[in-house]
């Protein structure tokens, strides 16, 4: 006997008229990178970077280049930050101003950086993925190749590039771009070794899945974790290459500047009395890098399938 | 196992060869000889020089020329830029050092990147996760090229308790500083990669059985989640190699330790072939024995993997 | 009794001996010398070779004037005194030179130094077996039949150089040059034991295999760490030396270096561009600045591959003028450096710096003449003047790039690229002439001002730029052989003023930080060849 009629047709109704939302597994992992404070944070300050170094131009006083012949004497006294000769964050050895120069390596080093990893992420990835996959004389031949190219000195390779196709970010990116793969795909052929072993592996197999599908759709999901986590631990080390290579002086060209090259500049002045030249661009480094790391381990945390 | 470690021997000395050749013609493809000089030498003189080392073959004759030299009585041949050295002497004198500060260091990260990231997996969200976390995160990202400088200005100039730099054999005191400015990259690297594989292993099925089964925890770690831990740390242990090989330029820079990173990088800056070659095929070889030895260490960790 | 005695003597004698009355004292200036005689000093990078007939580098010269000595040296003040030759004379057409060598100068091993030893070194410098880079030198010297054994077209003993008797060593010249003898204190001209290069082959400057007639031996020798040199026993005024051991250490950071001389592991250590005001005057007894004799300059590429603007001399100028050099030697470098409005330095023996026409305005004069001469030329803020520059990798060349072409955009409105390569691609770029500006300095082979003018004619083989002009040519050929050869060199400064196919910026000055208690550094020597034999350390 239904007695409470009326409710029942409401619940009907609205039975009817939700449709049930499937939650995705996407979904319950930006939940929990959500939940995560210092992943949040770091995506927060990520930002706020990107954000200054696009809008900081607006407030700067000088350009990146323009050297102020009055600071040049002494820079260590004049030169320092100071809101009435308009240099935020004091000036370089050569009187330039720091705070556009800081901006400008900004951009610089982020997008070496991330076009960096992102290379190595797409092209490692794929590789190391079906190097370990397929196992037997492929992945000894991809792994042999690997072996090879990370032993050839790189820097060679670099100054080679850089002087047959004149130096330009792109050629710093195609450079960088050629080591950065290497490591991620050993690693990723790694776990792919351990992963094809497990069961849903072999359950896609007997159904008849595709290599490629069980690739894309199985092994690498499963790797995402690990080449998170190690993508962000990347990003850190494209900057440091980046840096080394300006170091030798086969990185951005003058007056462009980037982290890197600013760092090693302020290291070096260190002891004479100039240390904004060295903390501010290492500020925005150590910042910058400290929120990939957590952002990565956010990720890896999200991401985990042992969690669901 | 054998008949694997047989067969990537086997395959590594073809690996070699190519490894010379295409460094060769790379090294040869970039512009500017040895010989180049401010005062550029009159053809004749330049013409003698290029006798003399052999630069005036075609390439596949001074390639040809090269191995038979190796391979027969492992001269790597006379420095083109140290011109009363040879390639084995500065191999020879430059190597050792890096050995030694470089396995130093290694094992200092390792060890030491090992301990805090399995002590801070275990005690997650503790004062001392977080600090080690802080610390190696801190570590990672002040580039060698800072910390070196600010080490000497601490060690030697204000303290005067280490020299800033030399060798003089290998003493001790002129390692510490090296080692510390090499390994501690490398050292949060381990730690922090070491603390995130182990807290994915802590929460397998396999390691709740153990803790149902009434393990004592140490057992737990050492015996059931260690190995497994490793595996990505020890397929990281490749790429750190080769990154102290890289790093080791700016230590030798910075404290004068004669080593052979920066005789690598002055011998491409200088286009000394020979040079640049032999450490080539000694960071090549050393490479490759290294990255066995890894995929070594693999198999008898995960025994799931088959070879 | 006795036995009292002879402790009280024995007392006395040790006392004496242990006061300060008889710490060791220098001959001649009387101050008292420290007990640890050893000089450490500061090379940047690895010198390539110490072996006299192969060496190309100054550091590698400065270790070979120690190690080795040759027919010549020179005094504090850069004037020649007889090194193994006690005494020398030319003819009257100064195109034989005897040199009469000393009876007492010996080998490390003991052998006699001869007149054979410098023959043999001499043959073996312009040797193609040998493959000298620096043959070319022995050339320059004129020497007979040195530039066909060079080539190759008659062996090495054919060279114009005899040994009349063990003790006589006899030149004959090709032309009549004044400076010859000048020129033996160059280290490629160094005698060099034949019997160990023989024995040794390539091995035979290792230390313990090494024979040498300095005043020092080499002892220990560890690539990129360090050089030791110690005092030769057998050298034939070894008691007039006082330094017991030279030490170099390799830093290839400037910033170390210093870092490393204020702890105290040198004597003498490098100051990074920009910092030496504030050395001095912090330490002004330490930091020290002094002329050299080398330019840096920015050189035009003049022939068919350079840009069709560089072409037109009042462009050239104009960039020329609106350099303001006061700012680069003063603010930037601060080294004591001198401006430079020609291409030989002032201190250049025999070389009055004549007063060319840019050098006697003020800058704002130069800056308005710039200005004018670019309209001129057709160039401006409608039409702006684009170039690449290019310079070798170097903090101090990249500063002075960047303030280069700073001070040409804001008066000129000039956009500069700057570009820089590491040295042996920029060597090799710039000697194909495949650029369009390109840095340069040179430094003096010799103390003569055609070491400098010379690289400006047309055969000169390190003309990069491709300069050329007639009258130039002929001035300098004049000047080989004329009695006044200043005049004409004044002329010929004129003429690269009028024409500026290169932009003069500065000449060198030496500057280091050197520990006030290292006495006998050749402060007024403009080619800086120093010897650790005429060094001293004083007690502090």
């Amino acid at each position: 006997m239904i007695i409470f009629k009326k409710n029942i047709e409401t619940l009907s109704k609205n039975l009817s008229s939700d449709e049930i939302q499937g939650r995705s597994l996407w979904y319950d992992a930006r939940m929990r990178f959500f939940k995560n404070k210092a992943a949040v944070t770091s995506l927060f300050l990520l930002l706020a970077i990107l954000f200054f170094s696009f809008f900081g131009p607006l407030l700067a006083q000088w350009s990146n280049e323009e050297i102020d012949w009055n600071v040049l004497g002494d820079i260590a006294i004049l030169g320092s930050p100071s809101f009435e000769t308009g240099h935020y964050f004091g000036t370089d050895e050569l009187g330039r101003d720091l705070y556009s120069r800081v901006i400008q390596g900004t951009k610089i080093s982020l997008m070496v950086g991330v076009v960096g990893a992102l290379i190595a992420v797409f092209v490692g990835t794929l590789y190391g993925a079906i190097a370990g996959y397929f196992g037997g004389k492929l992945d000894n031949l991809m792994m042999r190749l690997v072996d090879i190219f990370m032993s050839i000195p790189y820097m060679f390779v670099l100054i080679l590039l850089l002087v047959i196709f004149g130096r330009s970010i792109i050629m710093l990116f195609i450079g960088i771009g050629l080591i950065s793969w290497l490591d991620m795909a050993r690693i990723v052929r790694g776990q792919t070794l351990s992963i094809k072993q497990k069961e849903f592996v072999e359950a896609a197999l007997a159904t008849g899945v595709g290599n490629f599908t069980i690739i894309i759709r199985h092994i690498i999901p499963n790797l995402l974790g690990v080449v998170a986590v190690y993508a962000t631990l990347l990003v850190p080390g494209m900057i440091l290459t980046e840096s080394f290579i300006s170091f030798l002086g086969l990185g951005v060209q003058e007056p462009n500047t980037s982290w890197g090259a600013l760092i090693s500049e302020g290291a070096g002045t260190m002891s004479y009395g100039t240390l904004w030249q060295l903390l501010f661009p290492l500020f925005f480094f150590v910042v910058s890098l400290l929120s990939f790391f957590f952002i990565g381990d956010g990720l890896r945390d999200a991401l985990d399938p042992k969690d669901r | 196992m054998f008949k694997f470690i047989l067969k990537r021997l086997g395959i590594a000395i073809p690996t070699i060869f190519i490894l010379i050749i295409i460094s060769f013609i790379l090294m040869h493809s970039a512009p500017g000889g040895p010989f180049t000089s401010e005062k550029p030498l009159p053809e004749q003189v330049l013409k003698n020089i290029n006798e003399k080392y052999g630069l005036d073959q075609p390439m596949y004759i001074q390639m040809y020329r090269y191995v038979h030299g190796i391979v027969t009585s492992f001269d790597f041949g006379p420095s083109f830029r140290y011109k009363d050295r040879s390639v084995n002497d500065i191999i020879a004198q430059g190597f050792p050092v890096t050995l030694k500060y470089g396995s130093w260091s290694f094992l200092f990260a390792v060890t030491i990147g090992i301990a805090l990231g399995i002590i801070a997996a275990i005690r997650q969200n503790s004062i001392f996760d977080y600090l080690s976390v802080g610390f190696s995160i801190s570590a990672q990202v002040l580039p060698n090229f800072v910390m070196a400088p600010i080490l000497v200005l601490i060690f030697t100039l204000y303290l005067g308790w280490l020299p800033g730099g030399g060798w003089e054999g290998g003493k001790t005191q002129f390692v510490i500083m090296p080692v510390i400015a090499l390994s501690t990259s490398y050292l949060a690297s381990i730690a922090r990669l070491t603390r995130s594989s182990m807290l994915e292993v802590l929460n397998s099925n396999f390691i709740r059985t153990a803790q149902a089964k009434g393990l004592p925890k140490y057992k737990i770690i050492l015996s059931h989640a260690l190995k497994p831990t490793l595996l990505p740390v020890i397929s990281y242990l490749g790429p750190a190699f080769v990154g102290m090989i890289t790093g080791s330029v700016v230590i030798d820079m910075f404290f004068s330790t004669g080593g052979i990173g920066l005789h690598f990088v002055n011998g491409a800056l200088n286009r000394d072939y020979s040079t640049i070659m032999g450490i080539t095929i000694l960071v090549g070889c050393l490479t490759i024995i290294f990255n066995l030895f890894v995929d070594i260490l693999y198999a008898w960790i995960d025994p799931k993997i088959r070879y | 009794m006795i036995k009292i005695f002879k402790v009280f003597i024995a007392l006395l004698i040790s006392a004496f001996l242990s006061s300060s009355v008889y710490a060791k004292k220098h001959p001649v200036t009387g101050e008292e010398l420290a007990a640890d005689q050893t000089f450490t000093y500061w090379h940047g990078d690895e010198h390539s070779s110490h072996d006299p007939q192969i060496l190309e580098d100054t550091y590698g010269s400065n270790i070979a004037r120690d190690l080795f000595e040759g027919l010549l040296s020179q005094d504090a003040d850069g004037n020649l005194i007889p090194g193994v030759a006690e005494s020398w004379s030319a003819n009257d057409a100064k195109d034989v030179y005897t040199f009469n060598l000393r009876e007492n100068a010996k080998w490390s091993n003991g052998d006699p130094v001869t007149a054979h030893d410098f023959v043999y070194a001499w043959q073996r410098a312009v040797d193609p077996a040998t493959a000298s880079p620096y043959s070319w030198f022995m050339d320059i010297m004129s020497i007979k039949n040195g530039g066909a054994a060079i080539s190759g077209d008659v062996p090495p003993s054919e060279l114009g150089v005899k040994a009349l008797d063990d003790y006589t060593f006899e030149v004959a010249l090709t032309a009549s040059l004044p400076y010859f003898a000048a020129m033996t204190t160059h280290a490629t001209t160094f005698p060099t034991h034949q019997a160990t290069i023989e024995k040794y082959g390539a091995d035979w400057t290792k230390p313990g295999n090494m024979v040498s007639n300095g005043a020092y031996i080499l002892t220990e020798h560890v690539i990129n760490e360090r050089l030791v040199r110690e005092r030769n026993t057998m050298y034939w005024n070894n008691d007039n030396t006082i330094l017991d051991k030279v030490v170099v250490l390799v830093i290839p950071d400037e910033n170390q270096g210093l870092t490393r001389y204020f702890a105290g592991e040198l004597d003498q250590g490098p100051v990074p561009a920009g910092q030496f005001k504030k050395l001095k005057a912090e330490y002004p007894d330490q930091a020290t600045s002094f002329p050299r004799l080398c330019n840096y300059y920015y050189t035009f590429n003049l022939s068919d591959s350079g840009i069709a603007p560089f072409q037109d001399v009042r462009v050239r100028k104009a960039m020329a003028y609106a350099i303001d050099r006061n700012v680069i030697t003063e603010d930037v470098l601060q080294g004591g450096q001198t401006p430079a409005y020609t291409f030989t330095p002032g201190s250049t023996a025999g070389f009055d710096v004549p007063k060319v026409a840019f050098a006697k305005m003020t800058q704002a004069e130069r800056d308005s003449k710039a200005v004018e001469l670019m309209e001129e030329a057709g160039y401006g803020e409608d039409n702006p003047l684009s170039f690449t520059m290019i310079y070798n990798t170097s903090e101090s060349h990249k500063k002075i790039a960047t303030v280069m072409a700073q001070m040409w955009k804001q008066k000129l409105g000039i956009n500069a690229t700057m570009e820089n390569t590491e040295w042996k691609t920029f060597l090799d770029i710039r000697g194909k002439q495949d650029f369009e500006i390109a840095r340069g300095a040179w430094c003096g082979d010799y103390n003569e001002a055609s070491t400098f003018l010379d690289l400006l004619t047309s055969p000169s083989g390190y003309n990069d730029g491709k300069y050329s002009n007639v009258a130039v040519d002929q001035l300098m050929t004049e000047a080989k052989t004329s009695s006044d050869s200043s005049k004409l060199y004044t002329t010929v400064e004129r003429i690269l003023a009028a024409e500026m196919p290169v932009i003069p910026i500065y000449h060198y000055a030496g500057v280091f930080m050197l520990n006030p208690q290292l006495k006998g550094w050749p402060y007024d020597n403009v080619e800086q060849n120093w010897y650790s034999r005429n060094f001293y350390k004083v007690a502090k």
